[in-house]
Parts: C-alpha cells; sequence; structure tokens
C-alpha cells in the first residue's frame, strides 16, 4: 500500500461514513454539514485523480454557496421530524426504485470488465505543468459550445423564473428611494435663519 | 535538504521515504508561513488601536512594555491580550451544540490559514505552486462563512442567530463580485497561478500594474474583501449597536479570540492578495536603479501595509451601512460594474494585433 492509496482510502471513509451520516443525522443542520463535509472529501478524491479544477470549483460552487444558502434555509425552517418520518412508507417504492437504478449504475461501474470499460483506457497522468484549467476552457467553447450554451440558456431561464417568483410588487411599503436620497440638495432640508442674538433678561 | 532526503529514505525505506519526507517538509514549511502570520495579526490589532487612536486625538494602548523599556511602551500590549485570553475560562452556553460550538472557531480559522499555501511572496518562495492557485484561494476563503454560520446557530442564541444569517448572506452576495471582478484578472493574465499573474505585470514601471487597466475592479476587489472579511463599515454581523455581538456573543476566552485571529489573518490574506493581483507583487514601482536595489519581498510588505492600512482608516472614518445599502451595493453596484468590464476586456482581447500591439494597450495585453 503506498502513501496515496492511503490518502485515498482515508477520504473514502470518510466520504461514506458522512455520506451515510447524511441521510441518518436526526437534526436537518447536522445532515446539511455532513453534506459539505462530503462534498470536501469528493473535491479531495477527484484532486487525487487530477482533476484540479473541477475539485476546486465543486468546492467552490457547492461548499462555498449552494450550501451556505442550505444551511440558511435549513437553519431558519423550523422542521417538525415527526411530519417528515410519516411519509416514509408512502414513498418507500419510489426510494427503493432509486436505489436500485444507482446499485445497478454502480454495479456497471465495478464490474467494468463485463461491459467493455477496458475499451476506454485510463488517461495518461500529465506533468505537474500541464493546466487542465486550460485544456477545460479549450474545450468548453470548442467541442462542446452548442452544449455549453445551452446550458447557459437554462440557467438564465432559472434566473429569471427565481427572479419573477419572488417579485411583487407592495404598495405602502416605506422602502428607500436612493436616487431620491442622493438628489437631496442642502436648502430641501435645511433652512439658515438669520436671527439676532437675544439678551437674558 | 538532500541529506535530510537520505535519512528518510534510510530511516523509512524507499517506497515510505520520499512521502514522508514530503510530508515532514511541507509541515516545516507551513509552520514557517504560520508563525509570522500570527505574530503579524498580533501586532496588526495593536497597529489597529494605535491608528484609530491617533486618528480619534487618542493616544491607544501604551503601557505593556518589555522588561521596562520606556520606549517600547505600548509593544507588550498584544502579547499581554493573548495571554490573558488564554487564561481565560470558555464558557459554553447551557443550550448550544456543543461539538458545533467548539468546531465553530475551528473552522473560521483553518480555511484562512489553509489559503496561505498559494500566496507566492518573492519570485521563488510559494509553498505550493499550483496552477489553479487563483481558483484554490477563492474556494478558500467561500469556506470562512461556515464558521459563522455554524457559531451563530450552535451557539442556541438569538443575536447570535441574526448575526451569522447577515454574515451569510452577505458574503455570499459579495463573494459573486469578488469572483468577477478576479475573471478580469485571469483574462488579463492567461492563468490562474498567482506567480504568472504577477509576471504578466512586469515591466518598466508601475504603469504595467493590473491597478491601471483594471481601476474599478481593484476599488471592487478591494471593497468586496472588506465586506468579505466582516470589517466597519460592513460588519452588520457584529453590529454592537443593534445584535450586541453578533454572531460570537456567547464566545469567551480562546474560542473567541480564535475568531479575532482568523478576521485579521483574512484582512491581511486580502491585501495580500491586493497587492499580488492588482500591485504588482513583489515588483519595484519603477524598474530602475534604486528601486531594483530593495528585495521584492520588501516591496510586497510595504504594499500590504499600506492597503492594511487602509482597512484601519476606514474603521476610524465611515458608520457603518444600512443592511439594504450593503445588500444594493453587492447586487445592483459591483456586479453590473466587473460584468461590464469583464465585456470591455473580452473586446479588447478581440482587437487585431496590430491594434492590441500599439502603445497604451501593448503594455497590459501582452
Amino acid at each position: 500500500m503506498s502513501f496515496e492509496d492511503i490518502i485515498f482510502y482515508f477520504f473514502s471513509a470518510v466520504l461514506v461514513s458522512s455520506a451515510l451520516g447524511v441521510i441518518t443525522a436526526r437534526n436537518p443542520v447536522h445532515s446539511a454539514l455532513l453534506l459539505v463535509l462530503a462534498f470536501f472529501t469528493s473535491a479531495g478524491l477527484w484532486l487525487l485523480l487530477e482533476a484540479e479544477f473541477l475539485a476546486i470549483t465543486l468546492v467552490l460552487v457547492y461548499v462555498g454557496a449552494v450550501m451556505v444558502l442550505f444551511l440558511f434555509v435549513v437553519m431558519m425552517l423550523d422542521i417538525n421530524l415527526d411530519q417528515l418520518r410519516e411519509g416514509f412508507w408512502k414513498w418507500f417504492p419510489f426510494g427503493a426504485f432509486l436505489a436500485l437504478l444507482m446499485a445497478g449504475e454502480m454495479a456497471m461501474v465495478l464490474m467494468g470488465k463485463q461491459f467493455g470499460a477496458d475499451e476506454m483506457p485510463a488517461p495518461p497522468s500529465r506533468g505537474a505543468d500541464y493546466s487542465n484549467t486550460k485544456e477545460l476552457g479549450r474545450l468548453i467553447y470548442t467541442e462542446y459550445v452548442y452544449a455549453f450554451e445551452l446550458a447557459a440558456v437554462i440557467l438564465l431561464v432559472a434566473i429569471v423564473a427565481a427572479i419573477a417568483l419572488t417579485l411583487r410588487r407592495r404598495t405602502g411599503i416605506k422602502s428607500p428611494d436612493v436616487a431620491q436620497q442622493v438628489a437631496v440638495k442642502r436648502k430641501d432640508r435645511v433652512r439658515m435663519v438669520s436671527m439676532p442674538s437675544e439678551k437674558k433678561e | 535538504m538532500e541529506h535530510a532526503q537520505q535519512l528518510f529514505g534510510n530511516l523509512f525505506g524507499p517506497e515510505w521515504g520520499p512521502a514522508l519526507f514530503l510530508v515532514a517538509k511541507n509541515v516545516l514549511l507551513i509552520v514557517a508561513i504560520v508563525l509570522p502570520l500570527m505574530l503579524a495579526v498580533a501586532y496588526l490589532t495593536f497597529a489597529e488601536r494605535k491608528i484609530i487612536g491617533y486618528m480619534q486625538l487618542r493616544v491607544g494602548p501604551n503601557r505593556v512594555t518589555f522588561f521596562g523599556i520606556p520606549w517600547l511602551g505600548g509593544w507588550g500590549q498584544p502579547i499581554a491580550d493573548a495571554v490573558k485570553a488564554v487564561m481565560k475560562e470558555i464558557i459554553i452556553p447551557s443550550g448550544a451544540n456543543k461539538f458545533l460550538f467548539v468546531l465553530a472557531p475551528v473552522l473560521t480559522f483553518a480555511p484562512a490559514l489553509a489559503a496561505w499555501a498559494v500566496v507566492p511572496f518573492s519570485p521563488e518562495v510559494v509553498l505550493a505552486d499550483i496552477n489553479a492557485g487563483l481558483l484554490y484561494i477563492l474556494a478558500m476563503t467561500s469556506m470562512g462563512v461556515y464558521g459563522v454560520i455554524i457559531a451563530g446557530w450552535a451557539s442556541n442564541s438569538k443575536y447570535a442567530f441574526l448575526g451569522a444569517m447577515r454574515s451569510a448572506a452577505q458574503v455570499v452576495s459579495y463573494e459573486l463580485a469578488m469572483g468577477f471582478a478576479l475573471v478580469c484578472v485571469l483574462m488579463m493574465s492567461h492563468s490562474l497561478n498567482l506567480g504568472d499573474i504577477v509576471r504578466g505585470q512586469q515591466g518598466s514601471s508601475f504603469i504595467n500594474w493590473y491597478l491601471i487597466p483594471l481601476f474599478p475592479m481593484f476599488l471592487v476587489y478591494f471593497i468586496s474583501g472588506v465586506a468579505e472579511t466582516n470589517r466597519a463599515p460592513f460588519d452588520v454581523a457584529e453590529g454592537e449597536s443593534e445584535i450586541v455581538a453578533g454572531f460570537h456573543v456567547e464566545y469567551s476566552g480562546m474560542a473567541f479570540t480564535v475568531f479575532f485571529l482568523a478576521e485579521y489573518s483574512n484582512m491581511i490574506l486580502v491585501a495580500t492578495l491586493a497587492s499580488i493581483i492588482f500591485l504588482g507583487g513583489w515588483l519595484p514601482p519603477l524598474d530602475m536603479a534604486p528601486f531594483t536595489l530593495v528585495p521584492g519581498f520588501i516591496w510586497l510588505l510595504l504594499k500590504i501595509s499600506f492597503l492594511l492600512f487602509c482597512f484601519l482608516w476606514f474603521r476610524a472614518t465611515f458608520p457603518r451601512y444600512r443592511y439594504d445599502q450593503i445588500m444594493r451595493l453587492g447586487w445592483k453596484v459591483f456586479i453590473p460594474i466587473t460584468l461590464v468590464w469583464i465585456l470591455l476586456i473580452g473586446v479588447v482581447m478581440q482587437f487585431p494585433p496590430s491594434m492590441r500591439n500599439a502603445f497604451p494597450l501593448s503594455l497590459w495585453f501582452h
């Protein structure tokens, strides 16, 4: 067992146990935090695979932004755990179907020989000065440009939809208008009065 | 160095020797970065109290000295503060989630230190010279907010929770502007490596620094950095006038100090990054005799010190932002500015080579 193997098994053990923790933890905040740990360790595993751009982006996007908002919402909500557990048997068939599907997919990866995975050889390992960020950028904007733009448009539609769902005009609220505040002149607010000094009796 | 490597090879065998040698070497290098950083943090608190004191016509700390030397009055203050903090009891509130309550300061502090791994101090001195350095720093700094959120939640206190919520919303919004400002930089330098970004600013004088073509981005980056570190005037997460002390209201002793250490090392990190990315890092302002004699590290230190002074200056000068003003500045002012600037840089990069190699543009677009 080499040094790299030990790192791999360490990260894998942390990943599997934290992923188990996500679905078994009683407190939703603990679940969310364990999910953060799972993301972080899988980023570590990706680093071992020399996919540093993907690994760092996983941390940047999922850990740094998505999970922060997720945690934000989970902490704000007053979640009733009993109500959540009530639906368990109702959703069990659906969940079991998903679990079977995932088990099948994992089997296809693990028993790769039967499914012809040998025809896709492992990529050669690259030197330290090889920037896979550059390579990824080149591929995205040349070969996969249509897929990339489609994804971009879908995201844009999602942004517009999210804003449209939450945007509502309310009347009678006292929100300040910044342009108005900036445009205020001194004479609107202060009145200089010239007044002779008064004598104290 | 080779001798030590051989020693490890003899001790642990050919398979384990090099790996363990690498680990030992990196641990020593990390200590060599973290120790001066902690010292800098300690004396930054001292500088802050002195500078703000003078700005407000006070003297600031001037009592604690070393060995009774009178002209060192005040210089022992950070050490005395540290000793006091270590001695104090850490009180864990009765309703608090104990594990997360203790974990939160660690989670704030760890990313603040981890980000230093890729910072180049001079052309050769850098712990990890990785290709995706800028991305790594963005990823690490974006994790610091977890400590704040968890601290607020685990304290089981409404004030702490309000502070955590404010901080989370604020950091996430300013992260976007910060990221977009850095996108401009990496478009110009064609690289995510911080060393290459500095090398891209090399030239005859400070005109070549990215400060000049990306001046609005520098402002956006620096102000976002102030917001990201929860410093005044963006310190609504602490907001002592409305929510007592925000997310760390329940913390005492060393646990509280760790939050402070993280805040100040984040300040130094933001100042360092701004100097590396926009102010030419270790490059002298003029590539001429008296300036080039000064070592690059000193130039970097000078730039960092100036930006840190600005941090303290802001705190002494500006009143705290109102919460909706903070959100407006982040989303409605900074993000549109950065988007326009990205477009502008993109257009200039698509100019024909004859135009890009003509006088003003040739300074920055290689």
